[in-house]
C-alpha cells in the first residue's frame, strides 16, 4: 500500500482511538474540575466496564447486538454505583485531601485489578461486534485518463469502527448539551467554580460529588464497551488508557472540558499516525515526557486558564 | 538519657539483632530478610522525601532503576568490578535525582506526583526501548563468579545477608544522623509549613533538592544492592509497581520514622508471601492495606506507637 | 538614618492595581504604622517588602542595598522578620521547636527565653496546634522576635489577642522600640496610638496621609477616608 491509502488507514484508526480516548478522558477531566482530586483508579473502570460488557454478552445469547446493548446500559451503571461506593467509602471520610485520595484511589485500582483476575482471569477475550461489515475505501490517483477513483487492496475501514466514531461524537455532544443547558449541568459547573458559595446556595455539594465521581467512571466503563468489540477484554487493560486519559487532561487543561477533546483527537490521532512510521515504545516516550513537560512549563495546558 | 541517646541505642540495638539472626535463621528466612533489608533501604530513601520533606513522588522506580541498571550494565558490559561499578551506580542515581529535581521542583502537589510519574514511565518505556542491551522485561543474570569483593563471596547467603545489613545500616545511620542536625529540622519544616520556613530565612528550594538527591541516591543505592545481591536485573523494577511500593512500605511502617521503613517492608513482604500461596492476585492485599491505611491509620505502625505511647521514637 | 525604602512599588493582579507606585522610607528604630481599610493594599505592601510577593515594579531598599533581585529567605537573612496576617507557625510541632527552627539552633535556653517574652515558657513542650488562637499568634510573634532583627515587620499582630495579652504585646513592643525598627499593620487603633512614632494611611493602593499620630488623627482626609467619628 502506497504513502496515502497508508496514511488515511491510520487516520481512521487514529480516530476510533481518538474518540473512546476523548470520552475516557473526559470522565477523569470531569472529576478533577468538579472536585480536584484525581482518580488513580480511572483506568481500572474503564476494564471494568469492558469486563462487565464481556460478562453481559456472554450471559446473553443470541444476535451478539442485543448483549451490546444491554452491556451498553449496564456497564456503565454498574461502573458508576461501585464509583459511588468509593466515592462514600473512602473519600468522603478523608475530606478529598488531595494526598489521600490519590493514595486511597491507588489502593483501589489494586482491588479492582486484582478482582478482575481472580473473577474474570488473566486471559484476554473477545466480545463479538453487534454488527460488522468491511467497507472498502477508495482512494484517488492522476492515472493516464484524468483524476481516476479506485481501491487500493487493504485500505478498508469497518462499519462498527465508524460507528465508535459517530457514538462518540453523539455522546460527547450530548454530554455538552447537559453541561450548558440543563439544571443539572449548571449545578455540577456551579460546584466546580465555588463549592462555598454553591454550598451557601443550598447545592447538596456532597451528593454532586458522588454523582459526578460515578459519572466519570460511567463514561470510561462506556469508552470502553465502545471498544471491547475491537480490543479483547483484559485484567489490564485499564494500565494504558490511564496513562493516556492523565496526559489529555493534562495536554488539555485540568478542569477544561473543551481542551480535554481537543487534546485526545490530538493526541489520539498523532499516537495513531505516530505509531505507524515509530515504534509504539518510543511514541509512548516522547508522549510522556512532553507531559512532563507541559506540567513543568505551562502547567494550565494548551486550555486550562493560568493559576493567578 | 536523653533522647538523642536513646535513639542511638535504639538503632545500634536494631542492627545488632539484625547481626544475630544472620546466624540464628533457617535459610528461607535469612534470604527473605536480606531481600527485605535491601528493599527497606529503598523505603529509608523514599522516606527522606516523602516522609520528612512531604513531597509525594510517584516515580521513585527509576531511581531504584538507575541504581540497579547503573551497576548490572557496567558490570555486564563494562566488566567492572562490584565495587567501581556501586560508584557508577550512585553516580548515575544521583545525576538523575538532580536533574528531575531541577524540573520536578517547579511543580506542587498533585502536579509534583504526576510529574514523577511520569518521568518514572519514560524510564521504564526507554529501558524497554533499548532491549538490546537490557533485555526488556526479561532482564538478565550477573554472574555469580563477577559477584565478589575481594575474595568475598556476595552469593554465600550469609556473606550475603552481612552485606545487606551493611548497606541497610548505613542507609538507616545516615538517615536517622541527618534527622538530628538541623538540616533534617529544616526538612520537617518544609514538611509542616513551607511558606513559614521560608520566611525564617531558609533557602527552601535548595533543601528540597538536595532531600530529592540524598532520597534518589539511597534508592538507587538499593536498586544496585539488589542487583549484585541477588544477581539479577529487570525492567519490572522501574515499572509504576516498583514506584508504589516504597509508598506502600513508609505508609505502613510509619512515615517520618527512622524505623518504619523496615517495619514496613518487613509487614508487607511477609503478608504478600503468605498471600500468593493462595492466590495468583495476591497484589489484592496491597490494595485492601493501602485503602485502610488511608482511613484509619496514616501514621502507620511505629507513627501510631510514637503518637500514642513513645513519643520520644526518632 | 533610613533603613528602609521602597522607590515606585508596584504591584498589579491581572486587572486590578494593589499597589500603585509607593515611594515610602522608614528611619532606623522606628516604630511605623501601617493602617487603612480592608483591601488597600497593606498586606500586598509588606509583601512586596519582605520578598514573599514579587513586584511588578518598583525598587526595595535595605540598609542602602537593593534587594529587590534578591528572594524572600535572602532579605530574611539580612535581617528582616516578618509575622503573617493569618497565623503561620508549625502547628504538628512543639513551641520549643518552632522556636528552634526560628532561632536556627537547638539551643534550648535560648527557645525558653524567647517564650518566656511573651509568657509562653511554661507551654514549651506542647503542641502548636493544642493552643489557643490567641497563644499562637504570640508564639508567632516570638519567633520572629528571636531573630532579633533589624527590621520586624508584623502583620495585625493583635487580631485575636484579648486586652491583657495586647498589655503584653505593646510592652514588648515598647522594649524593642530603638534597637529593632519596628513596620506593623494594624487595625486596632489603640495599639497604634499606643505604640507608633508615625504611622502611614494607605487607601486603594496609595499613600493618602503620612505623619506623627496628633497628625493623622486630626487629618480631614483620613477621618473621612477611615477613621470615622471616632
Amino acid at each position: 500500500m502506497d504513502f496515502g491509502p497508508h496514511l488515511l488507514l491510520a487516520v481512521l484508526e487514529g480516530a476510533v482511538g481518538a474518540a473512546v480516548l476523548a470520552l475516557t478522558a473526559l470522565g477523569l477531566s470531569l472529576v478533577f474540575g468538579v472536585m480536584r482530586v484525581v482518580n488513580v483508579a480511572h483506568g481500572e473502570f474503564f476494564m471494568l466496564g469492558a469486563v462487565i460488557a464481556w460478562f453481559v454478552a456472554t450471559s446473553i445469547g443470541g444476535h451478539p447486538a442485543v448483549g451490546f446493548v444491554a452491556a451498553l446500559a449496564l456497564a456503565p451503571l454498574i461502573a458508576g454505583l461501585v464509583a459511588v461506593l468509593v466515592d462514600r467509602l473512602i473519600l468522603k471520610p478523608v475530606k478529598y485531601d488531595p494526598e489521600a485520595t490519590i493514595v486511597g484511589t491507588i489502593g483501589v485500582l489494586y482491588i479492582l485489578q486484582q478482582t478482575a483476575l481472580m473473577t474474570y482471569g488473566p486471559e484476554a477475550r473477545p466480545v463479538e461486534p453487534p454488527f460488522s461489515h468491511r467497507i472498502a475505501l477508495p482512494w484517488f490517483e492522476w492515472g493516464e485518463n484524468g483524476f481516476a477513483m479506485f481501491y487500493p487492496w487493504g485500505l478498508s475501514t469497518n462499519s462498527y469502527k465508524l460507528f465508535v466514531i459517530g457514538a462518540a461524537i453523539v455522546i460527547l455532544l450530548a454530554f455538552w448539551l447537559i453541561m450548558t443547558r440543563s439544571k443539572a449541568g449548571l449545578i455540577m459547573r456551579a460546584t466546580q467554580l465555588d463549592r462555598e458559595t454553591a454550598l451557601a446556595f443550598g447545592i447538596p455539594v456532597s451528593r454532586v460529588y458522588s454523582i459526578v465521581f460515578g459519572l466519570g467512571a460511567g463514561l470510561a466503563a462506556l469508552a470502553a464497551v465502545l471498544i471491547v468489540p475491537i480490543q479483547q477484554a483484559h485484567y489490564l487493560m485499564g494500565h494504558d488508557p490511564l496513562l493516556l486519559s492523565f496526559i489529555v487532561v493534562i495536554i488539555g487543561g485540568l478542569g477544561s472540558i473543551r481542551g480535554t477533546v481537543l487534546a485526545a483527537v490530538l493526541i489520539g490521532m498523532s499516537d495513531g499516525i505516530i505509531s505507524v512510521f515509530l515504534s509504539p515504545t518510543l511514541s509512548k516516550i516522547i508522549a510522556t515526557l512532553l507531559v512532563a513537560l507541559v506540567l513543568v512549563f505551562r502547567p494550565q495546558g494548551l486550555f486550562g486558564k493560568k493559576p493567578a | 538519657m536523653s533522647i538523642g541517646t536513646r535513639s542511638t541505642f535504639l538503632h545500634l540495638g536494631l542492627i545488632a539483632l539484625l547481626f544475630v539472626l544472620a546466624f540464628v535463621l533457617p535459610s528461607y528466612h535469612q534470604g527473605n530478610l536480606a531481600r527485605i533489608m535491601v528493599l527497606a533501604t529503598y523505603a529509608i530513601g523514599y522516606n527522606v522525601l516523602f516522609g520528612y520533606t512531604g513531597l509525594l513522588s510517584l516515580g521513585h522506580a527509576m531511581f531504584f532503576g538507575a541504581g540497579m541498571y547503573g551497576l548490572g550494565l557496567a558490570m555486564q558490559y563494562g566488566g567492572l568490578g562490584v565495587i567501581p561499578a556501586f560508584a557508577v551506580a550512585l553516580i548515575c542515581a544521583a545525576a538523575l535525582s538532580a536533574v528531575v529535581a531541577l524540573l520536578a521542583l517547579r511543580t506542587i502537589g498533585v502536579a509534583f506526583m504526576i510529574v514523577t510519574l511520569m518521568f518514572a514511565q519514560a524510564g521504564y518505556l526507554t529501558v524497554l526501548y533499548f532491549g538490546a542491551w537490557t533485555r526488556g522485561d526479561e532482564g538478565f543474570v550477573i554472574a555469580q563468579s563477577a559477584r565478589q569483593i575481594a575474595g568475598l563471596d556476595l552469593t554465600a547467603p550469609t556473606t550475603r545477608y552481612l552485606a545487606a545489613l551493611l548497606l541497610f545500616s548505613a542507609a538507616l545511620l545516615i538517615t536517622a544522623r541527618m534527622m538530628q542536625v538541623s538540616f533534617g529540622s529544616v526538612l520537617i519544616g518544609v514538611r509542616e509549613n513551607e511558606e513559614r520556613t521560608r520566611m525564617l530565612g531558609y533557602d527552601v528550594f535548595r533543601h528540597k533538592l538536595a532531600a530529592v538527591i540524598i532520597s534518589g541516591t539511597i534508592s538507587g543505592a538499593a536498586g544496585a544492592g539488589y542487583a549484585v545481591l541477588f544477581g539479577y536485573v529487570g525492567a519490572t523494577f522501574t515499572s509504576v509497581q516498583y514506584s508504589i511500593f516504597p509508598l506502600l512500605w513508609v505508609l505502613l511502617g510509619g512515615a517520618g520514622t527512622t524505623i518504619g521503613p523496615l517495619v514496613g517492608t518487613l509487614f508487607m513482604f511477609y503478608l504478600i508471601d503468605y498471600s500468593s500461596g493462595l492466590t495468583n492476585a495476591y497484589m489484592l492485599i496491597a490494595g485492601v492495606v493501602l485503602v485502610l491505611l488511608t482511613l484509619f491509620a496514616r501514621a502507620g505502625l511505629v507513627g501510631e506507637i510514637r503518637k500514642r505511647w513513645v513519643a520520644w521514637l526518632p | 538614618m533610613i533603613l528602609l525604602e521602597t522607590k515606585g512599588l508596584t504591584r498589579v493582579y491581572g486587572g486590578l492595581t494593589a499597589v500603585d507606585g509607593v515611594d515610602f522610607a522608614l528611619p532606623k528604630g522606628e516604630v511605623h504604622a501601617l493602617i487603612g481599610p480592608n483591601g488597600a493594599g497593606k498586606s500586598t505592601f509588606v509583601g512586596m517588602i519582605s520578598g514573599r510577593i514579587p513586584a511588578s515594579s518598583g525598587e526595595v531598599w535595605f540598609d542602602g542595598q537593593n534587594v529587590t533581585p534578591l528572594p524572600a529567605h535572602a532579605r530574611i537573612r539580612r535581617g528582616m522578620a516578618y509575622t503573617f496576617q493569618i497565623t503561620a507557625v508549625y502547628a504538628r510541632l512543639s513551641l520549643a521547636d518552632n522556636l528552634a527552627l526560628a532561632l536556627r539552633s537547638r539551643d534550648r535556653g535560648a527557645a525558653l527565653a524567647a517564650l518566656d517574652r511573651v509568657g509562653l515558657a511554661d507551654r514549651a513542650d506542647q503542641m502548636t496546634g493544642d493552643l489557643a488562637y490567641g497563644h499562637q499568634r504570640l508564639l508567632e510573634i516570638a519567633m520572629g522576635v528571636a531573630q532579633k532583627p533589624r527590621l520586624l515587620i508584623l502583620d495585625e499582630p493583635t487580631q485575636g489577642l484579648a486586652e491583657s495579652e495586647i498589655e503584653g504585646f505593646n510592652a514588648l513592643i515598647r522594649e524593642l522600640a530603638g534597637e529593632t525598627t519596628i513596620l506593623l499593620i494594624e487595625h486596632n487603633m489603640n495599639v497604634v496610638m499606643a505604640l507608633a512614632d508615625r504611622i502611614t494611611v494607605l487607601e486603594m493602593g496609595r499613600i493618602l496621609a503620612s505623619g506623627t499620630p496628633a497628625e493623622i488623627h486630626a487629618n480631614r482626609a483620613v477621618q473621612d477616608a477611615y477613621l470615622g467619628t471616632g
